[in-house]
């Protein structure tokens, strides 16, 4: 298990990057390394050159600006786990990182590098389509901004051009009066999901569900969104009664098939539990939110 | 941790105080472990050192076509590389270590495949190269052609007219059968009021050592000696095999189990392909050569264990005494059978547990199945026959209504039953089952004493009212342990520093022997703990003995050392009586020292030592302070008489009549989580007997990461090979090895029953934890489920899909 | 401080040249650029306390800490860490030799049998204990999920949780006593 030979490049910019993407045939990004690696020393890649990007200037600034987290890609998932001032703009980043491998992996592993990487039960693919938020991809004609919902194609395959490089994540500040809930079920802690469910909730300046945003992880080719479930969010007359009704909508997204340690069968049920069990968690979080606020705009 | 003994056997007269025997002694290997001074084979510096790799197949049963290594030979660094065709008289099959009548088709493997490959992992070419890197650019050079062959890697199957054979010579794929009959099993099925059956599997597993299998080789032209440093189990074995193979003295063959990292059975297995081709290629390229295999490897090339399918009948009384039982069951051996019946041999002689049962018929068959050859992993066979008896326990209290504890109670062997013997179920021994000693009733009366039962049981009323799944499972185990036939120990006292040395033949891979071993030659001679050192496993150094396997360490050459240690006590107070010109009885040996009962006169053991070897010279303080005293022996003539001999060095060996059994109940509550069908450990619980414990700490720790492979035979580690003969996940990633997460805080409580067949008193530690763990937490879950009335789980590893397919296939019926 | 100059001694691989901080010694050296930090460590320093079990980044016998963070060296090249500052078990101990709280722990916990997973429990269980000694009062559960990453296959983990608290006592306390004088 070690890597076959490759050009190592270590450009100290972003368009030098982007010119040894298109100068090699077959290049790589080391991003934090922690999936590319394991797939080098296993010689599942035999990539002609690695293009490390830990010189490039201004990968790895994290900023919280007006309704957008800016996160660049090279940021360290633990950074991103232990930055303050982005939890308090969207605690949902914070507790989906918490279920992102274990700490040791987070320290090296990128948010860049997991949402190019593109792993269908990642964490971060999923909180990112639940956010609707976006990527910065840079290119030789430039860059360019991917929503979410464009970039996730496949399993371990993204819209991102084989020259392109991620520079920056961006996601979205989480609006008022809103609750959020990660959770997921891996066979051991820090595993890989069989099923994970990113949730945000707003609420209604009435207190009534206003509109919901729910994506998974683990259930099918990429990470999804859960339409139905939003949908059936969006009637208003989502009372919390109706909450263990309205997650079985998600059951259909599931495609993947049987295999010998998890039915599908299974893992619809399993996945259907995790909505129901994000959405009361979220609806719990937006109603203290709301309240919070409102005593808060009293008191003052 | 609680702790109950038996009556100790009487102490000898002048037998010193066991101050550190019994004691939680902290562990004399630990400070070099823990500074990173560790030892494993990929840590010796060689010099010069080359590296290798091998070619593996990909593909499960297949002819090799056509096999090129040219382009491999190309690659800059590349000095050698190995095919059948080149490797001399090793191109043959590797012995078949354990013979059996039973074994009519017996079928081995050849370091490297000639003509046919049998698993996805074989080895077929070997590449030495500069270093590992280039030595895997060169593997991936080599072209191979293998045209694949039909294959049934189902076991079941595999028996069946028409299946695909594994050897195109070995009919039904059967390698090995044997039926085994004790009492008149037929005339208790006759008489009995109730039978009940169940079908039972317990899937392929692996060792997992954290240090995967290693090799290092030097050949030494000018001395003519071949020195192989292997991560195994066996170095005297080792070195028998590669002294035949290449035809040297055995002297001139020095096998060295350094520190090795966890073994746990797989090593015990030899030789590997590695262990034979590294030996030879540093003899062919005269520098020395290492192999350290890799994870992705050691999935498809270390030995595998477990899968076996019984079905088991039990007949009983309305009652619910057991009188009768019927076992029938098949048992994977993988593509070849090196190590003969023994995992099916174990598993058929512990059929009937801890229970009376006196009519059993037991029939196994061995199968051949193109996937990597099976050899005993931890537990041995037990953990199958455990998981098969205590899950027919649970059907048939269930179907008599009788608790789960009351009808093991009714069937425990009685402490006045012992010695318990089962003729006709011939154990790995080759003598017939007897159980030593024991107090199993005390065992699960303790058991259910620490569960609080009555408490759990309004819990659990009070979780099912809440619609939640909380439940209880047991399983009682027993396991034959020490298996002979012998090894040695022998103890010197160093003149010069009056440290304690001590060998024997066997190894340690994380047992703790250079403390426990030394707590026993401690307590004779009078020394501290850590002036005992125990040095194992180097043939150059000791070379009598067996090797590390069925728990048996401690037992053997525990016993046999501590015999040595008794005969070093002997001389060190006879030499001591004589230089004091006092009557050895007077003489206490404390601190290092011997010295008059009731007088500050006291002699170091150093100075007796030295004093013991009559010499010449005055060197060091030991020596000056000896010449103060009456010379070693008494009377005139020449310092060495007869069969005396010089120093205090003895040496004894310990060969045990027949097995000793240890057991123990482990239970366990469960909860399973209504969304995820995930299982939570609230508590499991340990009685455990092994006997005279020499460490507790040792053997609570022994217990601890038995019940964690237990843990991962229950609920996570299953290997899945795909009907091509595939192994689907041979990596951390896939395989599901516990982390500390899904290892549950064990309680443990123990007896302990000293063994009569041992001068120690003790039991083995080793495999004891993981038996009963898949059989407790199916049962747990079991009860917790049952509900929901889902059907008897009776295939391990369970996952939290399996849970829920049974759920819901109850729900719909 | 003296600095050491090696050179990849092996392949014929281009090489390129790195240096670094190993154990509070500077460390020049030529590399190839497909060389494990883990192999790196172990081969080319000589520092085989850091072990490799699996190579895949899921045992964690090879955690070491790279510029004051645990990470896994079997997943980092050696050229990553051209300027950067790496620890591994050789370190713990005090200047003195005597073993470092978390070392001595696991000896009076019996959280080692073979081992071959202790010098990566230890550096986990040293930057954990470096970042939030609050551990100590931490429950089992707790423990249990801070120290999943690593994988034993000998003690249960029971001696390693065990360990670990006691580690966690030890460096509180004794910064508790620390503090005393400086309080009053
Ligand atoms: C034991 C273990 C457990 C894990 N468990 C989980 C888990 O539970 N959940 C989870 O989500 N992840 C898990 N991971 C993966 C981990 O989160 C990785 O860090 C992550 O998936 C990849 O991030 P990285 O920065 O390490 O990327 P790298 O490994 O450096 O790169 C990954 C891939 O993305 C490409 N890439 C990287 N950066 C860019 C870029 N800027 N532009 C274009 N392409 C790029 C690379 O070419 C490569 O193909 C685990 C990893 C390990 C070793
Ligand atoms: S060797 Fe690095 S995590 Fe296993
Ligand atoms: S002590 Fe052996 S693997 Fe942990």
């Amino acid at each position: 298990m070690k890597p076959s030979r490759f050009e190592y490049v270590l450009p100290r910019s972003i368009e030098e990057a982007v010119a040894a993407r298109v100068e090699y045939a077959d290049t790589v990004v080391l991003s934090g390394g922690q999936s590319l690696v394991p797939t080098l020393n296993f010689r599942l890649s035999n990539p002609e050159a690695v293009i490390d990007l830990r010189l490039v200037p201004g990968l790895a600034d994290v900023r919280v600006d007006g309704d957008w987290i800016h996160v660049g890609g090279r940021t360290r998932q633990r950074d991103l786990e232990l930055d303050d001032a982005v939890h308090a703009a969207n605690p949902l980043i914070r507790e989906t990182l918490h279920h992102v491998a274990h700490p040791v992996i987070r320290n090296r592993g990128t948010v860049g590098g997991s949402i190019a990487h593109a792993d269908p039960s990642a964490e971060l693919p999923c909180l990112l389509l639940c956010l609707d938020g976006e990527v910065v991809a840079h290119g030789p004609g430039g860059a360019r901004t991917i929503d979410a919902q464009d970039l996730f194609e496949f399993i371990l395959s993204t819209t991102l051009e084989p020259d392109e490089i991620l520079t920056e994540v961006r996601f979205p500040v989480l609006p008022e009066r809103t609750g959020w809930c990660f959770t997921e079920f891996a066979r051991r802690h820090g595993d890989f999901a069989l099923a994970g469910v990113a949730a945000t909730l707003t609420l209604a300046e009435d207190g009534t569900i206003a509109w919901g945003q729910l994506a998974a992880c683990g259930v099918t080719t990429t990470p999804v969104r859960l339409v139905a479930v939003e949908d059936a969010l969006l009637d208003g007359a989502a009372d919390p009664s109706r909450i263990r009704e309205i997650a079985q909508l998600a059951a259909d997204v599931v495609t993947v098939p049987d295999d010998e340690s998890c039915s599908s069968a299974y893992r619809r049920d399993l996945l259907v539990g995790l909505v129901e069990r994000a959405l009361r968690t979220s609806l719990q979080r937006a109603t203290e939110r709301a309240t919070a606020r409102t005593s808060r705009e009293v008191t003052s | 941790m609680s702790r109950r003994e038996a009556e100790q056997p009487e102490q000898a007269d002048n037998a010193p105080p066991m101050v550190h025997t019994g004691a939680r002694v902290r562990r004399n290997e630990d400070p070099r472990l823990l500074r990173g001074q560790g030892r494993y084979v990929d840590d010796i510096p060689l010099e010069g050192c080359v590296h290798g790799a091998f070619l593996r197949s990909t593909i499960a049963r297949g002819r090799i076509v056509a096999l090129d290594t040219t382009d491999a030979e190309r690659v800059p660094g590349v000095l050698a590389v190995y095919t059948c065709d080149n490797i001399g008289g090793l191109d043959r099959e590797m012995p078949l270590l354990i013979p059996h009548p039973c074994i009519t088709h017996g079928r081995t493997q050849r370091p490297l495949a000639r003509d046919d490959v049998y698993y996805v992992g074989q080895a077929i070419a070997f590449v030495v190269a500069v270093d590992r890197y280039v030595a895997e650019d060169a593997v991936s050079r080599i072209s191979v052609d293998i045209e694949p062959l039909p294959v049934e890697v189902d076991m079941e199957r595999a028996v069946e007219d028409g299946a695909p054979l594994v050897h195109p010579d070995v009919p039904g794929n059967i390698a090995a059968s044997l039926v085994q009959h004790c009492g008149d099993a037929d005339a208790a099925f006759e008489r009995a009021e109730h039978h009940t059956k169940i079908r039972v599997q317990v899937d392929r597993s692996t060792g997992a050592p954290m240090e995967c299998l290693a090799t290092a080789a030097r050949w030494d032209p000018v001395s003519g000696e071949l020195v192989v440093w292997d991560g195994t189990q066996a170095p005297i074995g080792l070195r028998g095999a590669l002294s035949s193979l290449f035809d040297l003295d055995e002297d001139k063959v020095r096998v060295i189990a350094p520190d090795v990292g966890g073994g746990f059975g797989p090593k015990i297995h030899f030789p590997y392909a590695n262990e034979v081709l590294v030996p030879l290629a540093a003899m062919q390229l005269g520098r020395p050569v290492k192999y350290i295999e890799d994870r992705s490897e050691n999935f498809v090339h270390m030995s595998h264990e477990r899968t076996q399918i019984h079905e088991i009948e039990l007949a009983a009384t309305k009652d619910g005494e057991v009188i009768g039982l019927r076992d029938v069951f098949l048992h994977d051996t993988g593509s070849f059978i090196p190590y003969g019946i023994a995992v099916a041999q174990v598993a058929s002689t512990a059929i009937a547990g801890p229970y009376r049962i006196p009519n059993i018929e037991v029939e196994f068959r061995c199968v051949y199945t193109p996937t990597v050859p099976v050899t005993p992993y931890r537990g041995c066979g037990r953990p199958q026959a455990n998981f098969a008896l205590e899950r027919a326990m649970d059907q048939l209290a269930e179907e008599l209504g009788i608790d789960r504890f009351e009808i093991r109670r009714r069937n425990l062997i009685a402490d006045d039953e012992f010695p318990y013997k089962r003729e006709g179920l011939i154990f790995a021994d080759g003598l017939p089952v007897t159980y030593d000693s024991g107090q199993y009733g005390a065992a699960l009366a303790l058991l259910e004493k620490e569960l609080d039962l009555p408490a759990f049981r309004a819990e659990q009323e009070r979780a099912r009212a809440e619609g939640r799944w909380l439940g209880l499972g047991l399983s009682f185990y027993v396991e034959g342990t020490g298996l002979g036939p012998y090894e040695g120990g022998r103890v010197r006292i160093h003149p010069i520093t009056g440290k304690v040395y001590v060998n024997t033949g066997l190894t340690t891979q994380g047992q703790g022997h250079a403390t426990s071993m030394a707590q026993l030659v401690a307590d004779q001679l009078g020394v501290a703990v850590d002036d005992v050192i125990v040095v194992e496993g180097d043939t150059g150094v000791y070379d009598w003995g067996v090797a590390t396997f069925a728990s048996r360490a401690m037992v053997v050459s525990g016993s046999a050392i501590h015999k040595a240690a008794v005969k070093a006590r002997e001389r060190v107070l006879e030499i001591a009586a004589n230089m004091l010109e006092v009557d050895p009885a007077d003489i206490e040996l404390k601190d290092g020292a011997a010295g008059v009962r009731g007088t500050a006169t006291t002699i170091p053991l150093a100075a007796i030592a030295t004093v013991s070897n009559p010499l010449r010279y005055a060197f060091n303080d030991a020596a000056q302070i000896a010449t103060q005293f009456a010379p070693a022996s008494k009377g005139d003539g020449p310092p060495l008489q007869g069969d005396s001999r010089p120093g205090i060095e003895t040496e004894q060996f310990y060969s045990p009549p027949h097995a000793t059994w240890a057991y123990g109940v482990h239970a366990a509550i469960v909860e399973v989580d209504p969304v995820s069908y995930d299982l939570q450990v609230k508590r499991y619980v340990i009685v455990h007997d092994c006997g005279k414990m020499i460490n507790p700490m040792i053997v609570e720790g022994q217990i601890a990461g038995g019940v964690a492979s237990g843990m991962g035979g229950a609920f996570y580690e299953k290997l899945e090979y795909e009907a091509n003969g595939n192994l689907r996940n041979a990596s951390f990633m896939e395989f599901l090895m516990p982390y500390a997460t899904e290892v549950p805080h064990m309680e443990m409580h123990h007896l302990e029953t000293p063994t009569p067949l041992n001068p120690i008193g003790a039991k083995g530690a080793g495999e004891a934890g993981t038996i009963p763990v898949a059989a407790v937490i199916a049962s747990g879950i079991q009860d917790a489920l049952a509900p929901e009335g889902i059907g008897p789980l009776w295939h391990v590893p369970l996952n939290p899909s399996v849970l829920h397919d049974a759920v819901r296939e109850a729900r719909s019926r | 401080m003296t600095s050491s100059t090696y050179r990849s001694p092996v392949n014929d691989d281009p090489t390129l040249d790195i240096s670094l901080v190993v154990n509070g010694r500077p460390v020049e050296a030529s590399v190839s650029p497909r060389l494990l930090l883990s192999d790196f460590l172990r081969h080319h320093l000589g520092l085989t306390g850091t072990h490799v079990g699996c190579e895949h980044g899921v045992c964690g016998a090879c955690t070491v800490h790279i510029d004051g963070r645990a990470a896994r060296s079997c997943l980092t090249l050696a050229v990553q860490l051209d300027g950067a500052t790496v620890r591994t078990v050789e370190d713990l101990e005090g200047p003195d030799g005597s073993l470092s709280p978390v070392q001595e722990a696991f000896r009076d916990c019996h959280g080692l049998q073979c081992g071959f997973c202790t010098p990566g429990f230890l550096m986990s269980v040293t930057a954990l204990l470096d970042e939030d000694p609050d551990v100590a009062d931490a429950s089992d559960t707790e423990i249990r999920e801070r120290i999943a990453g690593n994988l034993c296959r000998c003690t249960g983990y029971q001696g390693i949780v065990a360990a670990t608290r006691q580690a966690a006592e030890t460096i509180r306390d004794a910064k508790e006593q620390a503090d005393v004088p400086t309080r009053g």
